[in-house]
């Protein structure tokens, strides 16, 4: 059950992404990236499947693996949280820079003409 | 010293010279020539210390792996060919140097220009000792790439750049045929290691691929060497400063075509293919580049024009197949070395002292510069092949083996015939240079009045001259011995009878010789006037031979055709090249997803869902509205758009809570804030868009159909990334390898009990290390970006509510502007600023207890940032500046610096690079401690994301504080 929320989840969180990156204006696409961004990371760290209440965390003499939820996932997408905030501070820079020189903030750097 | 430090040291020293100088002042004219000078003469030494090591015939080789797995090898090689044209390289090198510290103005950047000159040195003598035939080619590249940045170094003259730009073309083509070539002969012997190829002269000819390795690998030479039809680069990288013209063009650049082709000698030498293409080039060569260096009225034209045509009669004597040719052909390398080296040289000082190269202008110049003048006559005699001079006896070699040839070459009677032509061309254009520029009356219309260049200047061209008298008149004490050891290492220990003698006795060479001599005065003395008037192409400027002209119309052609290729295949616009590939991806990915056999949905049967489950649903359609939202309001409410989307990333924070990701739920929920912030920093600078501003009829149509195919589209993805996610999470997991492995060894191996942050500073902190470098990078690009930032005209007024605040304080009398913002902001104030300290020590918790519980270096330093906005945003940006020191650039070079000291500290040790260590300690009042040397990085990791994070906001926030330069609306990014 909880795996069809999640599943659902991360299609609308892709969706509305993927929609907003088609769109012509900058700020759009930011928002795109940063919801595309939460769904891919909850598709990463569900890829070592939904486990509740067993945090990754030890307790001396219990280091079985089946204890705990799976941890490369988590890792790689706790640099991918960081990575994309990267990502978002640049982008939003480039399109200021590109909105300053241009005056438009088409993501062509300009007006589409008829 | 050791054979292989001397020989690393003749190659290396150039390219750490080159850096050396690349880092001095713009002025340091002086101290980069005398640093190049050091280099080169370190460099002279040290060959001459290797000079007795391979007498008897054998070969100095050092040999350093680099690529092992495909059987290429650094190898540094020395014999007595490579020997001389290092020597050469070397010696007329430092006399370039020398002469360039006076030639060069101060007001160009000269360092760079050494910088570049040692580069190339370094380029050419690794190409000459090259022993392996991939790193040649690899020094080759590098010779016209450094080439390409010396003939345009004056590159704000526009002729500069494109000569530069077309020798790279040519030459860089010809390097990529010549790489191919060589790889097919590397292919045909089975290694590429020049020792074993020079060797297998009979496989390789055996070899039906051979005639393919050859003609590549000529045409390689033959466009380095400027040899027809490819000989149309050279003049125009006469654009170039003259330094750089007397050494490309007389011992170095051009030269390594020829040592190509000399090198190769042993190997293709004799074929049928080798006569006729090396023989028929060089002769066309050789005519032509004659024939037209006659009709130039420029002195480097000039130059320019008999470099090619002495390049055309080395590699006809290549081209003759006959081992006596080969010698006769490395002879000629040095002669023409010399004397044209000095001539360049001259006619640097001419153009320095004169002020125009132009013969039709110069005039009666030995009245001025009677010892310049007497310098450069001799050079030009040498040239010409008069008795005496260097250049008489390797042109009378020329006209023996021409004789010689003609009754086995497939050229047969036209040879002789045909090279007298070429000398007596050779003796007219020598005659012009000399007499139109010295001898008749005073020059008149020149810009200033000529005198004697600094004596300094001078020198380098009165040691070559020097050499070419020493040469001509005692051959066989001055050069006969590096003759030798050359053309051993060439031709081998069975050398032909050769004599380096001026006198023979009467012959038919001499005669040829004379003759020509004769018949080059008498044409000056007849036809001078026509050549002065006539145009600088000559009678027999065809259009068609002109290569530069079809070189112009093939690159324009190219152009045509890409440009017709981009618009043809091409996408116009982001959005439609977003959206292919989006399609794309999930085309490839319902391809993989069918190639797997399909997701199995059948077999899962659905539990009856719990109260927990019902709740998390709820949660989600909670997230769901909010992203929907959010995609619904990006374009006319940002601000909402802002909020809900937010709204989106605190519903999957709480996600990664209930699914056992704690840290993961705490790094998302601090990235938010600062995500939220920085978006709002923003937004004040995008223009308006309000559903109310019309747009015109025919784009709302097109926005309106591509609106309803995005709609499908992000519908399938969102669809395919449901069904992908769903397919893979009710599958059995596959809990072996690494993951178990992190589980179980984390607290043995690392001390660590937070797997998360274990793998991320400890198993896997190689790939941190890369990440927070990249944050780093992020946060230097966002503060450069933004120094250079023009606000668009219509974002420059303040903002409206803060116009509607200050007018209300306006219209009170008891109140000034700003008043309001300022109690409207007392309460969070006061709140913000207290909550400074208590952040700090939440920061400080999350690293401290990072390595065993959820937390760590990521998170704290979030965290750490947002203390400081918090501040910001209370306070505004000058009130906290004057209390904090904020440096962000100077917090991520520490972090990164500690990062890598952590990570460093371990080779103190033996180890690899950020292996770990830790204990337990007993510290006073904390107790027990874990301290791990991982502990360490990620106080790193803490610092430089705190740096980039509060980089990236400040820059932001910052822009509201600049005072707009221009005026509205007519600023422009400048």
């Amino acid at each position: 059950m909880t795996e069809i929320v999640l599943a659902l989840a991360i299609g609308v969180l892709g969706a509305c992404g993927v929609w907003l990156l088609l769109r012509p204006r900058t700020f759009q696409v930011i928002i795109g990236l940063c919801l595309l961004s939460y769904g891919v990371n909850i598709f990463i760290f569900a890829m070592g499947r939904l486990r509740v209440g067993a945090p990754p965390v030890t307790a001396e003499g219990l280091e079985n693996p089946l204890l705990y939820d799976d941890p490369i996932p988590q890792a790689l997408v706790l640099t991918a949280i960081v990575i994309s905030f990267a990502l978002t501070a640049l982008f939003l820079v480039v399109l200021l820079a590109a909105r300053g020189a241009t005056g438009s903030d088409h993501i062509d750097g300009e007006e589409p003409s008829p | 010293m050791s054979v292989s430090l001397l020989l690393f040291v003749v190659v290396a020293l150039p390219f750490l010279g080159a850096l050396a100088a690349a880092g001095l002042p713009r002025h340091a004219r002086t101290s980069a020539a005398l640093l190049s000078w050091a280099v080169a003469l370190v460099n002279v030494i040290c060959l001459g210390f290797l000079w007795p090591l391979f007498q008897d015939g054998e070969i100095l080789r050092l040999d350093i792996a680099w690529l092992p797995s495909l059987g290429v090898q650094v190898v540094l090689r020395l014999d007595g060919l490579s020997w001389l044209f290092s020597a050469l390289v070397l010696g007329i090198g430092a006399l370039v140097v020398l002469y360039a510290r006076y030639y060069m103005s101060p007001k160009d950047p000269v360092p760079r220009f050494f910088s570049f000159l040692l580069a190339f040195m370094g380029s050419m003598q690794g190409l000459v000792l090259s022993g392996n035939l991939i790193q040649l080619v690899v020094f080759w590249e590098l010779t016209s790439l450094f080439s390409f940045l010396l003939i345009g170094y004056w590159n704000q003259n526009r002729l500069a750049r494109d000569g530069a730009r077309m020798a790279l073309t040519v030459t860089a083509a010809g390097g990529l045929a010549l790489l191919v070539g060589v790889v097919v002969l590397g292919q045909i012997v089975g290694s590429y290691d020049l020792d074993t190829v020079l060797d297998a002269r009979d496989i390789v000819l055996a070899d039906p691929r051979h005639p393919l390795a050859l003609a590549l690998i000529l045409v390689g030479a033959m466009t380095k060497s400027a040899q027809f039809p490819f000989h149309f680069w050279l003049p125009r990288a006469m654009a170039a400063p003259t330094p750089v013209s007397a050494y490309l063009h007389s011992a170095t650049l051009v030269k390594a075509g020829i040592f190509l082709l000399i090198r190769f000698w042993p190997v293709f030498g004799e074929t049928q293919m080798w006569l006729t293409l090396v023989g028929g080039a060089g002769l066309l060569t050789l005519l032509i580049g004659a024939w037209t260096a006659i009709f130039q009225h420029d002195l480097k034209g000039l130059l320019a024009y008999s470099t090619i045509s002495h390049l055309g009669l080395i590699v006809l004597l290549l081209g003759l197949g006959s081992e006596l040719g080969a010698i006769a052909a490395i002879f000629h390398v040095v002669n023409h070395a010399t004397f044209k080296a000095s001539l360049f040289m001259a006619a640097g000082i001419i153009d320095h002292e004169a002020g125009t190269r132009d013969m039709r202008k110069l005039s009666g110049l030995y009245r001025y510069m009677p010892m310049s003048a007497t310098l450069a006559m001799v050079a030009a005699a040498a040239m010409a092949g008069v008795p005496l001079l260097n250049g008489f006896l390797s042109k009378e070699m020329f006209l023996a083996e021409a004789v010689a040839g003609a009754e086995r070459h497939p050229l047969a009677l036209a040879l002789p015939v045909l090279a007298t032509t070429a000398s007596a061309f050779s003796v007219l254009y020598s005659l012009r240079f000399i007499h139109a520029t010295f001898f008749g009356p005073a020059p008149t219309g020149l810009d200033r009045t000529p005198h004697e260049p600094p004596v300094w200047m001078r020198r380098p061209v009165e040691i070559l001259v020097l050499l070419c008298l020493l040469v001509g008149i005692f051959p066989a004490v001055t050069l006969g011995p590096f003759l030798r050891s050359a053309a051993v290492a060439v031709v081998g220990f069975d050398l032909p009878e050769y004599s380096l003698a001026i006198w023979h006795g009467f012959n038919l060479p001499l005669l040829l010789s004379f003759s020509a001599l004769a018949a080059g005065i008498v044409l000056y003395a007849v036809f001078r006037r026509r050549i002065e008037g006539g145009g600088p192409g000559g009678p027999l400027a065809v259009r068609w031979l002109n290569g530069g002209y079809l070189f112009e119309k093939a690159m324009t052609g190219l152009f045509r055709t890409a440009e017709a290729a981009v618009g043809t295949f091409g996408a116009q616009g982001v959005q439609r090249q977003l959206r292919i590939i989006v399609l794309a991806t999930m085309a490839f990915g319902v391809l993989a997803a069918i190639g797997a056999g399909g997701a199995k949905f059948a077999t899962v049967t659905l539990a009856a869902p719990s109260g927990g489950d019902l709740a998390f649903a709820l949660l989600w359609l909670v997230g769901g509205a909010c992203a929907v939202g959010a995609a619904w309001q990006a374009k006319y409410h940002r601000l909402a758009a802002v909020v809900l989307m937010g709204g989106a990333g605190l519903v999957s924070c709480l996600s990664f809570l209930w699914l056992s990701a704690p840290d993961l739920a705490m790094t998302q929920l601090l990235v938010e804030i600062v995500t939220t912030v920085l978006l709002l920093l923003g937004l004040r600078w995008l223009p308006k868009r309000l559903p109310s501003i019309p747009s015109p009829e025919p784009l709302q149509r097109i926005s309106r159909r591509r609106r309803r195919i995005d709609l499908v589209i992000a519908a399938a993805a969102g669809a395919c990334l449901s069904a992908a996610a769903y397919a893979v999470m009710i599958s059995a997991a596959a809990r072996d390898g690494a993951s178990s492995y992190f589980v179980e060894q984390a607290y043995a191996e690392a001390g660590g009990r937070n797997l998360v942050n274990v793998i991320l500073v400890d198993f896997r902190a190689f790939d941190t290390f890369g990440e927070i470098a990249v944050l780093g990078i992020v946060g230097l690009t966002v503060f450069v970006l933004l120094r250079r930032f023009r606000p668009y005209g219509d974002t420059l007024p303040e903002p409206h509510q803060k116009r509607i605040q200050a007018a209300a304080d306006r219209r009170r009398a008891d109140r000034s502007e700003g008043d309001t913002l300022r109690e409207t902001m007392l309460v969070p104030q006061v709140v913000m600023r207290w909550m400074f300290p208590f952040v700090i020590l939440f920061a400080v918790h999350l690293f401290l207890r990072g390595h065993d519980l959820p937390g760590g270096g990521f998170a704290a330093g979030v965290a750490l940032s947002i203390a400081f906005v918090l501040q910001y945003m209370a306070s505004g940006a000058r009130w906290v500046e004057r209390r904090l020191e904020i440096r962000p650039a100077a917090w991520i070079g520490v972090g990164l610096l500690i990062a890598t000291l952590a990570g460093g500290a371990s080779w103190l040790f033996g180890r690899p690079f950020l292996t770990s260590a830790f204990r337990y300690a007993d510290l006073p009042v904390l107790g027990k401690t874990p301290l791990a040397s991982a502990l360490a990085f990620d106080l790193g990791v803490l610092i430089l994301v705190l740096g980039a994070t509060v980089m990236i906001l400040l820059a932001l926030a910052h822009q509201s504080l600049r005072k707009p330069r221009q005026a509205p609306g007519k600023d422009q990014a400048t």
